[in-house]
């Protein structure tokens, strides 16, 4: 991590400078295009050499905060160390050379690595069927609540336009429901974390469509009910939706097909250890049981055997007769996938069991360790699942200060912040989730400079409200940067202008 | 144990803190009748190096050919620095920037990203990435919806020259939102959008035009009167892109006679993702400043800090799910971050002369390969328009088994397009990019006439 900041590439750019071994080494004249067609405008890119691009790029990297220098408790987001094979083995030539369209025959290797990594998902979540198409976890939210949509529609069942969604969801969730022509009906939390199932009883009907669940649920706790709300919905004829955010609680442990769900979406890019990249790319691979598998997305990968050889082929609209189609140009982000089937295989089945384990363990740890310096729990009586919430409403009330001031110092002291003021109906919250790749040393180290951010700020609130001190840049002005959009450089004056 | 530090001593002592006899004690709130799964179709895990000569036999099995298909993904040649810096650590394994003073690198190249395509565009703003061209598409659709507010119609015009996944994908993302999409055919002899068809509805509420520059058939539009048509008729226009064609071609924003086109979206990949059968890429999406709080996704912006030192957030967040929810322009959360860091890169070394020449490169050696082609005898043009890098040609018999056997010889020949197109048994749909040199043309050349040769003489 550097204090320095960087100018901008622009601002390295100097006219006539170049990367040239970078371009084709001659460039031929097209003389047949219409003139009208033609660019007449410049491009505006900036003209540096190579050595400007990279010492440049480099220097932006180390004013990140990432998992490979710090511990990044960020709950909900599971953030695990991304092992370095699944990068380098997903690189290899054959794999990044494949042209998406290229005939089957030529890309058996990496479709051999898509149907295994299907039928390992299928095991561990239950499931009789997965596509792995969907590109990130709001893709697959979106998937299965289309699949319960075009569900209901088969069965000329057109009245069901309600999800049922816990007011502490993912805002995916809802916004998911309405992308997909649905009205959301919000459910409570009661006072343990868990769904209120006597609320939920009066908003089940005719209408409902189904529920999407987190389970563990975003209040970091296991859904004490599951199975009561999975006869529920289903007397009532919806579907029950996975939110697989918090698959990294249960992974080998229980399985989302054994509490009744009918959908379940992973974020592989949590659970499977696919990197974050600083916002993607991620996967949202669905899992479907029985009752779903003629909906699902394509392109999905089958296997025929025939004697000793064994092919793969993408099935299509023939052999999923009720899909809801294709949601990507071509087969989601197949570079994420081969990642997670390397992961995957990396841990076997002991290693995905030992995730959750794991997983539980350091957030129980945590969890314990903290409540015993002094810091309140959301929900002391429960257990943690692989993460659970800090409330720090008595620490705004004494020393006037919360938890996006605590996110802040923790900066300083070299942690990434967890989740803050996310799920919204807990106050001053802070959602924390250590993952099972972290260290008994660095979990203990956090608990330290959480007590001395508390010693802080009772001698002076101002060394966390000021926070942070020791990064590029203090607290940014973020109500400016809505005020005055200035979303771009411009060239032509040498400066950035506001655009609206 | 793979990736867990935990030593018996630490698990012992951690347990001890808890006050748990067992890890398993960690589950108890879990109904019992639920633990203990049998997930026995997962292999037992294998070693970093037997999983490594596993990949790489796998790897071998996919060894590509010469690959002439473009089709929405292209070959193009990626500088070296665009990768090794792209997967440093800081950037690989970082999350969203929603700490934003822990998160500058990220920001900053959002930022620069953001300079640079819609400096590539002629657009006023562009957003962070969305997954891919096709469903970048799809968002455009719902953002036009919601931004011309002067139609009810929720009527999309779609040219049949659209990329037909794109098309699909679109309708999938947007039918339960009561849009109407009405296909618009093309011309048979230029394949262009056929200017009758469009004129069709001059007189009814459309909301949008989807125009595709180039398009599916490689064809150069005529986006200006396109985009005169569009806006005359009260409909916003949308572009659909190629990046790397815009070194050479006009800048949406520069469309029609008035202020250009109104939305653009497009496949990021030729901007430094490699092809990877087919996936991670990443949307661009650009508009008007106009239409900006109706725009889909991430955005950064420029600020201050307290010391006044210049900075980058992500802002305009009341538009997105985490804080909408319901009312939120798009579900969206995680984006395409990391290809855009390659893009941002790959954009970098290349420059403007760079990209220029990539373009007529590629602009090149298609004419180069479709005049090779063309001189065999019985293969000629479908359409008669100017195109940029991809080209329709007609084959002497069906391109299934064409295409077949020239694959058994680890050529890629073209897409078969009677696949998307009724009535093209015999037509294949060629790119060839920078990658292509004189001899790789030649080999399709001959290999194209020997395939030939054989099928019209067995038919």
């Amino acid at each position: 991590m550097t204090t320095m900041t960087e100018q901008l590439i622009f601002e390295h750019s100097r006219p006539g400078r170049q990367a040239r071994a970078q371009a084709p080494a001659s460039a031929p004249a097209i003389d047949d295009l219409p003139a009208t067609a033609m660019r007449d405008t410049a491009l505006g890119l900036p003209e540096v050499s190579e050595l400007d691009v990279v010492r440049h790029y480099t220097r932006l990297s180390q004013q990140n905060f990432a998992i490979d220098t710090h511990f990044y408790p960020l709950g909900s987001c599971t953030m695990k160390y991304n092992p370095r094979a699944c990068n380098t083995l997903a690189s290899l030539p054959g794999f990044l050379g494949r042209h998406p369209l290229a005939p089957a025959s030529h890309g058996q290797g990496m479709m051999a690595c898509f149907y295994e990594l299907q039928e390992m998902l299928k095991s561990v979540t239950g499931m009789a069927g997965v596509s792995l198409t969907p590109m990130a976890g709001a893709q697959g939210e979106f998937t299965g609540v289309a699949m319960i949509k075009a569900y209901h529609e088969a069965r000329g069942d057109h009245e069901r336009d309600e999800i049922l969604v816990p007011e502490a969801a993912h805002g995916t969730n809802p916004a998911t429901a309405v992308m997909c022509g649905c009205k959301v009906v919000e459910i409570p939390a009661d006072a343990d974390g868990d769904v209120d199932v006597a609320a939920l009883r009066e908003k089940v009907g005719p209408k409902t469509a189904g529920i999407m669940l987190t389970n563990p649920s975003t209040l970091g706790v296991f859904e004490q009910d599951i199975l009561e709300i999975s006869k529920m919905i289903h007397e009532a004829g919806g579907l029950l939706y996975y939110d697989g955010a918090n698959l990294n609680a249960i992974l080998g442990k229980v399985r989302p097909g054994d509490m009744g769900f009918d959908v379940i979406h992973m974020n592989l890019h949590k659970t499977f250890s696919t990197p974050h990249g600083g916002g993607g790319p991620g996967s949202g691979a669905v899992g479907v049981g029985k009752r779903l598998l003629d909906f699902m997305p394509i392109p999905v990968v089958g296997r025929e055997d025939e004697g000793e050889s064994t092919t793969y082929r993408w099935l299509d609209e023939r052999d999923v007769p009720h899909t809801i189609g294709r949601l990507s140009a071509f087969m989601g982000n197949a570079g994420v996938l081969l990642r997670a089937y390397v992961y995957a295989r990396l841990l076997g089945r002991e290693g995905m069991t030992r995730v959750a384990e794991f997983a539980t363990l350091n957030s129980n740890y945590l969890m314990t360790r903290l409540k015993a310096a002094g810091f309140d729990v959301a929900y002391p009586e429960r257990k943690a699942s692989h993460e659970f919430i800090v409330t720090l409403k008595r620490q705004k009330q004494e020393l006037s200060v919360g938890a996006g001031d605590f996110a802040k110092r923790l900066l300083d002291y070299g942690y990434h912040a967890p989740t803050v003021y996310f799920p919204l109906l807990v106050p001053e919250c802070l959602l924390i989730e250590p993952t099972e790749t972290e260290s008994r040393e660095t979990i203990d180290g956090f608990v330290e400079a959480m007590i001395a951010i508390r010693d802080e700020a009772r001698v002076d609130a101002a060394t966390l409200t000021e926070a942070p001190f020791n990064l590029p840049v203090r607290r940014l002005d973020e109500v400016a940067a809505a005020k005055n959009l200035d979303l771009k450089f411009e060239a032509e004056t040498g400066d950035a202008r506001s655009v609206a | 144990m793979p990736f867990i530090p935990h030593t018996d001593h630490d698990i012992q002592q951690m347990l001890a803190a808890i006050g748990a006899d067992s890890i398993d004690a960690l589950f108890s709130e879990i109904d019992p009748s639920l633990r203990d799964v049998d997930i026995s179709a997962v292999p037992e895990r294998a070693s970093e190096q037997a999983v490594t000569r596993l990949m790489h036999d796998r790897a071998s099995q996919d060894a590509p050919g010469l690959c002439f298909i473009g089709a929405g993904a292209y070959e193009h040649h990626i500088p070296a620095a665009v990768w090794e810096i792209t997967t440093r650590g800081e950037f690989y394994s970082a999350y969203t920037p929603y700490q934003p003073e822990a998160s500058q690198g990220t920001l900053q190249v959002v930022y620069e990203y953001q300079s640079m395509m819609t400096g590539l565009t002629g657009m006023d703003v562009a957003n962070a990435s969305l997954y891919d061209g096709a469903s970048a598409l799809a968002e455009a659709v719902l953002m036009a919806v919601r931004a011309n507010r002067k139609s009810k119609s929720a009527r999309i015009l779609m040219p049949a020259s659209v990329h037909p996944f794109y098309r699909e994908v679109a309708y999938n993302i947007c039918k339960n939102q009561q849009i109407t999409f009405e296909t618009v055919g093309y011309d048979e002899t230029t394949g262009q959008v056929d200017r009758e068809a469009l004129s069709a509805w001059a007189d009814e509420d459309i909301t949008a035009l989807v125009i595709p520059q180039p398009n599916f058939f490689g064809a150069i539009e005529d986006v200006d009167a396109l985009t005169d048509w569009a806006q005359n008729n009260g409909a916003l226009a949308i572009g659909v892109v190629n990046p790397v064609s815009l070194a050479l071609l006009k800048a949406p924003g520069r469309w029609g006679h008035g202020e250009g086109a109104d939305i653009v979206v497009g496949e990021g990949q030729p901007l430094g993702a490699p092809m990877a059968g087919g996936g991670p890429y990443f949307g661009i999406l650009c508009c008007r400043k106009k239409h900006v709080r109706q725009m889909p996704g991430r955005v950064v912006g420029k600020t201050t800090d307290m010391e006044g030192r210049e900075g980058y957030v992500l802002t305009l967040q009341p538009r997105e799910q985490h804080i909408r929810r319901s009312k939120a322009t798009s579900n969206i959360c995680t984006n395409q971050g990391l290809l855009v860091t390659a893009a941002t890169i790959h954009m970098s070394l290349l420059g403007n002369t760079g990209l220029h020449d990539v373009a007529v490169t590629c602009a090149a050696t298609t004419r180069d390969l479709v005049a090779r082609l063309t001189a065999i005898a019985g293969v000629e043009k479908v359409f008669d328009s100017a195109y940029f890098h991809e080209c329709a040609l007609r084959l002497p018999v069906a391109a299934e088994g064409v295409l077949a056997r020239l694959a058994e010889r680890d050529i890629f020949g073209g897409l078969d397009l009677s696949r998307f197109y009724a009535g093209y048994e015999n037509v294949i749909l060629v790119c060839a990019t920078e990658t292509k040199t004189e001899a790789d043309l030649a080999a399709f050349a001959d290999a194209l006439a020997d395939v030939l040769a054989h099928e019209t003489e067995a038919a």
